[in-house]
């Protein structure tokens, strides 16, 4: 009799039927159905309405029949809490039964039921088990602690179970240390408290305890106990050093994930060593043969393994340097297998070896997965930026390859080849006319973006580049973005080298791009080009035939810090994944990042490093000294997007990295300058003033000897003095007969972010003046003193002046105009009103700079009919100058640029309640122009006076 | 850890569904089901992620076996313990197929109970299972019976229990090589790797302690270190160099670690002692030379040369691929039978007693249909060898297996010890 049976009930009335067999007298019945109930079960039907049946035959002192049972309460329990109860009985009971396999079942089966109303019964039987006199008890309930903490972490850590636990971990019995290891490291990822954080650390006592017991273990025991070992860093290279000594014998284990749990620990721990010496150079050896024979097992671990490896190469290419024919792919490899082999054969790949990789490739190349034919010729390319030498045996490869007409080989090839023509520039053209004959069968965007940057790059040696790049054009609208920006590239630089026959063309891409495509990134380019080409052809050339920067050769690298966390999980999912456990895994416990730990450097190190760092000191000034006003004729975000693409030629995912390239290789070209130099002025620009580097603060204005001296410190302390750009001179607000006596003249002041009011008081009464007060009406800015004023009693003809700083979080009520400020001066004699004029410029803010490309998009925002311009008249100032004084007043130049003479400035404000102001000062042979934007038109007059006063003041 | 265990047939049917976990719901299983088993395209991974759960699968004939996990966890540690657990099942019940599983699903829910607790790998040694695990459901047992089976279940020697007594004590072991051979047309070595296996069968009463001996350049010369006086026995050449090594649960690692010394107490019956590769000094058994022409569109002309370099006769099958478009083939070959199978597309060449140091040719005419459709290129697998010889193509050699029982008296004397090799062929491929 077989119990495949139960598979088959599937009659209507079934579940009646169970029912009333579950009730029978006869225990051989119960449990037949008992069983039909597990199988229905199994299959998804729902059998919850049988609960209490179930849980009647749960008194029975069958222990096969009574598994089956637990199986089915552990599974409806929770949809049925109010009867689950009835069963808490009959738990309790069976924790203290004599036959210690119903004890462990019943310990073991109550933690899997997750209603509240069982866990608060479960206590006091999980104590006794914690202490139960048979191992097989003891390490089951080791496990139900980690479940009681899932559901109730609190009870757990309040019911001093972690104690005991960790108790647990000095028992005699190897299987429950191990489980008592698993729990506490569960607990411990997901603590709750501070105190059960720290308790559940492993201390270099207990790891070392661990260690020990590591060879009683089973291999399951062994894994819990190297993955817990490996969350502990040893304070001390020694320790390091031992701690390797004891794990490395794992090395040899047949359980690959004891195998590789131990190289992980390792791996952590070769960290904290002096790099280079010989343990360490004799442990990296021990490292490699087992990793090697990991590929000898079952598909699915070597499939582990190779992930892991791939890490392993990245961090310590070393290790399996001389190995690299393990890694040839066999044809029976399942292509998961396949796949990983090939990138691990990539990184593996030098001078050395080139050779036979190649012969390899081109056989994996022949293949009939189209995944993995694809990934092969790709491997080549990088084989060919890689290892120069090869680079032609590569190039005739894959030419070799074009000719076999399949076409997603040649498609691949062309994309690669692109590659290789940007690392090797003007080597291997000749293939150019190979690669043309197959332009028809390209059907992938990523091949036709490549062989149309190809030809836009070479299109002074294609004769017919004009015809070709205008049979691309007719599907212009057909093609996907990529293409199209590439063909746009293309057609431009086909212009630039040959305008005489190409004018046509060049007008009809424009044309396309700017006025029938929707894609924002593409009219955008089109514009900048057509611009480009229209006010400075020379200056085109500049931008779109710049020298490229180099490509790097290692691609597809992990960033370092990723690295280092993955490696910390070698053998974990993350590392299958490649990706850190935040990425896949929801809760707190994805929220800690692993890291390799670092070496504390010794002392000729640490001295070492002070040298190198004094070095570094200069080169950093000198950058600081760059100039600082932009450049760029147009925002660099754009160009930086061109090269960006040109560079990468199919607009990403090519398998070359772009975004290494602009940082590596910093000022190769003339496009990166342009760049470097935006960046270091955005830098300037836009960070606060007492941050900026004292070559940029220009001693213009007063001019003093002080203010010079302040301009050297200014760097350093933000004295008062610093902001010396412009100073307005005094008005008079009230004058003597209006004040009986008193006179007031003053000023507005911004100096570091304080805003100040400067008064000058005068007595020209008879009497002394004393008990000086001053308020503020309500106005636009909330402008409000930030103290009392302090005047001293003042004789007669005397005069006094008084700096009172103001705060903006007044009371706000719009003024008319808008920069009026009503004042109330009291003295002993008597309350005086007067009204100013607050220069709008001192609430200018110190944030007031942006990057380039928000403020385009600002300005972009914002409707063009809110534009106002005015003519400010002619100075002599020169646009630096100018733009230096400004930035002393806090408008902040955000790029500049000068066509045929006439500078433009790109200038913006934020005032302190937030509103932004954009200002294009065009300066065209002295006679200065200014645009206006804002959201808030009122600002208008407000800042064409402030900049007229600016201008007038130093000129 | 291991958040459920699933089992399918190859409709996706569940047949056994076990959740250890309450992150893992019902819908795991048919997100399993929608998004592998029954997936448009093949599936190219054994570890996917649907919906933020991670899924481990391995398949045997048509079940599928998966684990699930919403958590960071150990996956070496989840397929090891996959394929630990097929070997159980396959132990309770023999061949892993539906039938067998809906036959036995009670056992494997008992087994699950055991082998894994909130996901956590427990014991999964099959002899000790067995003691407690029955296909007849559990005996009712006395309290020392019980106590003596947890003792074991979890004691240090998990793996053998106590009081096994034999009249008669007796030991077979069998060195398994797999010899892998990858060789370009021209006849250039491209990977060669042996991968041996020490099989053991002990029959042994109490408690054995056993020390096995092998000729391992290592093993031997740091022998030879320890104990100088008695080198004069071994001798100098044979020596070989084995690249790695694993060894069964039983063998006490740091012990070979440090004295090179593999020490044991066996467990009772049949158990992989041992796992080595080798990849230094492989004397490969036979020679495959291949010579493909393509005689127009039509035709194609094949000669295979096999040689054999060793002393031995035994018997030998040559598989030689041929494309898919094949309408005919005439075969000649001298020696054995050769025949063209069109299911396998591949001419199967046997021969029942290869003699040593011998070598013998095929010749083979395959007519092909007219290729209309290009994409379906040959892609020419290589030519891959089957056969069995009566030695070990590393060189490696048991050099003694010593038994030590202090309780009981009977000696290493009394030990009846077989010892056999065995040189299989693995992936023993030619290009061509």
């Amino acid at each position: 009799m077989t119990d495949s049976k139960y598979f088959t009930t599937t009659r209507k009335g079934e579940i009646f039927e169970l029912k009333a067999e579950l009730n029978s007298d006869r225990k051989d019945k119960r449990k037949e159905a008992v069983k039909k109930v597990i199988a229905s079960m199994t299959v998804g039907k729902d059998v919850s309405t049988l609960f209490p049946d179930v849980v009647n035959c749960m008194q029975a002192d069958n222990l096969e029949l009574k598994k089956l049972v637990y199986l089915y309460l552990m599974n409806y329990a929770k949809t049925q809490p109010d009867k689950a109860i009835m069963a808490v009985n009959t738990f309790v009971r069976d924790c203290e039964d004599p036959n210690p396999l119903i004890r462990a079942l019943a310990v073991r089966t109550i933690g899997c039921i997750r209603v509240d109303e069982i866990t608060a019964y479960l206590c006091d039987p999980l104590r006794k088990c914690l202490k139960d006199e048979d191992p097989y008890v003891r390490k089951t309930a080791a496990v139900c602690v980690a479940k009681l903490h899932d559901i109730d972490p609190l009870l757990v850590e309040e019911q001093g179970f972690l104690d005991m636990l960790k108790d647990l971990l000095a028992d005699s019995n190897p299987m429950v240390v191990a489980n008592a290891v698993a729990a506490m490291t569960e607990i411990g990822e997901s603590a709750q408290t501070e105190a059960a954080a720290r308790m559940l650390t492993w201390s270099g006592h207990l790891v070392n305890k661990l260690l020990t017991a590591l060879n009683e273990c089973t291999e399951w025991g062994q894994v819990f106990i190297l993955d817990a070992v490996a969350n502990y860093t040893p304070s001390e290279e020694n320790e390091a050093q031992s701690m390797i000594e004891r794990v490395c014998p794992r090395l040899a284990h047949a359980n690959a994930a004891v195998v590789l749990s131990a190289v992980k620990v390792i791996m952590k721990l070769l960290e904290l060593l002096t790099p280079g010496s010989d343990f360490v150079q004799s442990t990296v050896k021990k490292l490699s043969a087992p990793l090697v024979t990991l590929l000898s097992s079952e598909h699915e671990i070597q499939y582990v393994a190779l992930r892991n490896i791939n890490l392993i190469v990245q961090k310590r290419p070393e290790i399996l340097k001389h190995e690299l024919k393990v890694f040839f792919v066999k044809y029976n490899d399942p292509i998961y297998v396949k796949l990983e082999k090939l990138d691990i054969l990539i990184r593996l790949t030098s001078a050395a070896n080139i050779a036979n990789v190649l012969a390899e490739l081109k056989e994996y190349a022949t293949e009939v997965d189209v995944d993995f034919v694809r990934k092969a010729v790709r491997a080549i390319g990088r084989c060919a930026i890689k290892v120069e030498s090869a680079a032609e045996r590569c190039v005739s490869t894959l030419l070799d390859l074009i000719q076999t007409k399949v076409n997603y080989v040649v498609q691949e090839a062309i994309v690669v080849i692109k590659d290789i023509f940007r690392k090797y520039p003007n080597k291997y053209e000749s293939v150019i006319g190979t690669l043309c004959e197959n332009l028809d069968t390209l059907d992938e965007p990523e091949a036709r973006a490549s062989m149309i940057w190809i030809i836009g790059e070479y299109a002074e040696r294609i004769d017919n580049a004009d015809e070709l790049l205008e049979s691309f054009l007719d599907g212009f609208a057909d093609e996907q973005t990529s293409v199209q920006l590439q063909l746009l590239t293309a057609v431009v630089k086909l212009f630039l080298k040959r305008p005489t026959d190409t004018q046509e063309l060049v007008q009809r891409v424009l044309s396309l791009a700017t006025q029938e495509a929707d894609n924002p990134d593409l009219r955008d380019r089109g514009y900048i080009y057509w611009r480009l080409l229209s006010t400075d052809p020379a200056a085109a050339k500049q931008v779109v035939l710049a020298e490229k920067p180099l490509i790097s050769e290692e691609t597809d690298l992990l960033e370092p810090s990723l690295l280092g966390e993955l490696v910390c999980h070698i053998g974990s999912l993350a590392s299958v994944y490649h990706r850190p456990p935040s990425a896949f895994v929801d809760g707190r416990v994805a929220a800690q990042r692993k890291g390799l730990p670092s070496r504390a450097p010794t002392l000729a190190e640490a001295t070492g490093a002070a040298d190198a760092g004094a070095e570094v000191v200069p080169t950093d000034n000198a950058q600081n000294a760059k100039p600082a006003v932009s450049v760029i004729p147009t925002q660099d975000s754009l160009i930086g997007d061109l090269l960006d693409i040109d560079m990468s030629g199919g607009g990403g995912g090519s398998g070359i990295t772009q975004q290494s390239a602009a940082p590596a290789v910093p000022s190769q070209s003339n496009a990166m300058d342009l760049l470097g130099d935006g960046l270091d002025s955005l830098l300037g620009l836009g960070g606060p003033a007492p941050q900026q580097p004292p070559q940029q603060q220009p001693a213009v204005g007063g001019g003093s000897g002080v203010d010079a001296l302040a301009d050297i410190f200014g760097g350093l302390s933000a004295t008062p003095s610093a902001q010396a750009g412009f100073t307005p001179q005094l008005e008079s607000w009230l004058p003597a007969q209006r004040g009986k006596g008193m006179q007031i003249d003053g000023r507005f002041l911004r100096r570091g972010a304080q805003l100040q009011m400067e008064l000058q008081v005068r007595n020209n009464a008879m009497q002394q003046l004393s008990g000086f007060a001053i308020q503020f009406n309500k106005n636009s800015f909330g402008l409000a003193p930030a103290q009392p004023l302090s005047l001293n009693p003042l004789a007669p003809m005397q005069t006094a002046t008084t700096l009172l700083p103001l705060h903006t979080k007044g009371q706000v009520q719009k003024m008319e105009p808008l920069l009026n400020l009503q004042v109330a001066v009291k003295n002993n004699i008597d309350v005086f009103y007067f009204s100013c004029l607050v220069p709008i410029h001192v609430l200018f803010t110190e944030e007031g700079g942006m990057d380039k490309r928000v403020f385009l998009s600002t300005w972009k925002d914002i409707p063009a009919d809110s534009e106002s311009q005015t003519s400010l008249g002619s100075y002599s100032h020169s646009p630096d100058s100018v733009s230096n004084l400004l930035q002393s007043c806090n408008v902040f130049t955000i790029a500049r640029r000068s066509v045929d003479g006439i500078e433009m400035l790109y200038q913006s404000m934020k005032l302190c309640n937030g509103i932004l102001v954009l200002a294009e000062l065009k300066i065209s042979g002295g006679a200065f122009t200014l645009s206006l934007k804002s959201r808030h038109a009122e600002v208008y007059s407000g800042v064409q006076e402030s900049y007229l006063k600016i201008l007038k003041s130093s000129n | 850890m291991i958040g459920g265990l699933f089992v399918y047939n190859h409709k996706g049917e569940v047949l056994i569904s076990r959740v250890y976990r309450d992150d893992i719901g019902r819908n795991a299983v048919d997100a399993f089901r929608v998004n592998v088993i029954h997936a448009r395209q093949q599936v190219r991974s054994p570890v996917n992620m649907i919906a933020r759960t991670s899924f481990f699968h391995v398949k045997r004939s048509n079940i599928w076996l998966c684990a699930v996990s919403k958590k960071n966890l150990n996956a070496a540690l989840v397929f090891q313990f996959l394929y630990k657990m097929l070997e159980v099942m396959g132990s309770y019940f023999g061949k892993i197929n539906e039938e067998n599983i809906k036959n036995n699903f009670v056992l494997i829910y008992e087994l699950l109970d055991e082998l894994l607790d909130y996901g956590y790998p427990q014991n999964t040694d099959t002899g000790v299972l067995k003691t407690f695990i029955t296909q007849q459901g559990v005996k009712s047992q006395t309290k020392e019976e019980t106590t003596k089976i947890t003792n074991q279940v979890t004691g240090q020697i998990a793996w053998r229990r106590e009081g096994i007594k034999y009249r008669r004590n007796e030991l077979f072991l069998d060195v398994v090589e797999s010899v892998n051979l990858l060789m370009s047309p021209q006849g250039q070595v491209l990977s060669a790797h042996v991968s041996g296996r020490v099989l053991m069968k002990s029959y042994l009463s109490g408690m054995p302690e056993c020390k096995f001996g092998i000729n391992d350049k290592v093993i031997v010369e740091s022998r030879r270190a320890a104990d100088s006086s008695s080198a004069a026995g071994a001798t100098k050449s044979g020596h070989i160099a084995i690249d790695d090594c694993q060894f069964h649960q039983c063998v006490k690692l740091s012990k070979f670690d440090t004295e090179h010394a593999i020490s044991f107490i066996p467990p009772d019956g049949e158990f992989e002692l041992m796992r080595y590769r080798n990849t230094k000094d492989i004397s490969l058994p036979f020679r495959v030379i291949p010579l493909v022409r393509e005689i127009g569109r039509t035709k194609m002309e094949v000669k295979v040369v096999v040689k054999s370099n060793f002393k031995a006769v035994t018997k030998v099958e040559v598989r030689i691929p041929t494309p898919l478009n094949t309408s005919g083939v005439q075969v000649i070959c001298m020696k054995g039978k050769a025949r063209y199978k069109a299911s396998d597309n591949a001419i199967v060449w046997k021969i029942k007693r290869m003699g040593g140091m011998k070598e013998w040719q095929l010749s083979a005419e395959i007519d092909l249909l007219n290729a209309t459709d290009k994409a379906k290129k040959w892609t020419r697998p290589p030519i891959s060898m089957n056969f069995e010889v009566p030695f070990a193509a590393s060189g490696f050699k048991v050099r003694y297996l010593k038994v030590f029982e202090s309780k009981l008296n009977y000696s290493d004397h009394d030990v009846i010890k077989w010892v056999r090799y065995i040189g299989k062929s693995g992936l023993y491929e030619t290009r061509c």
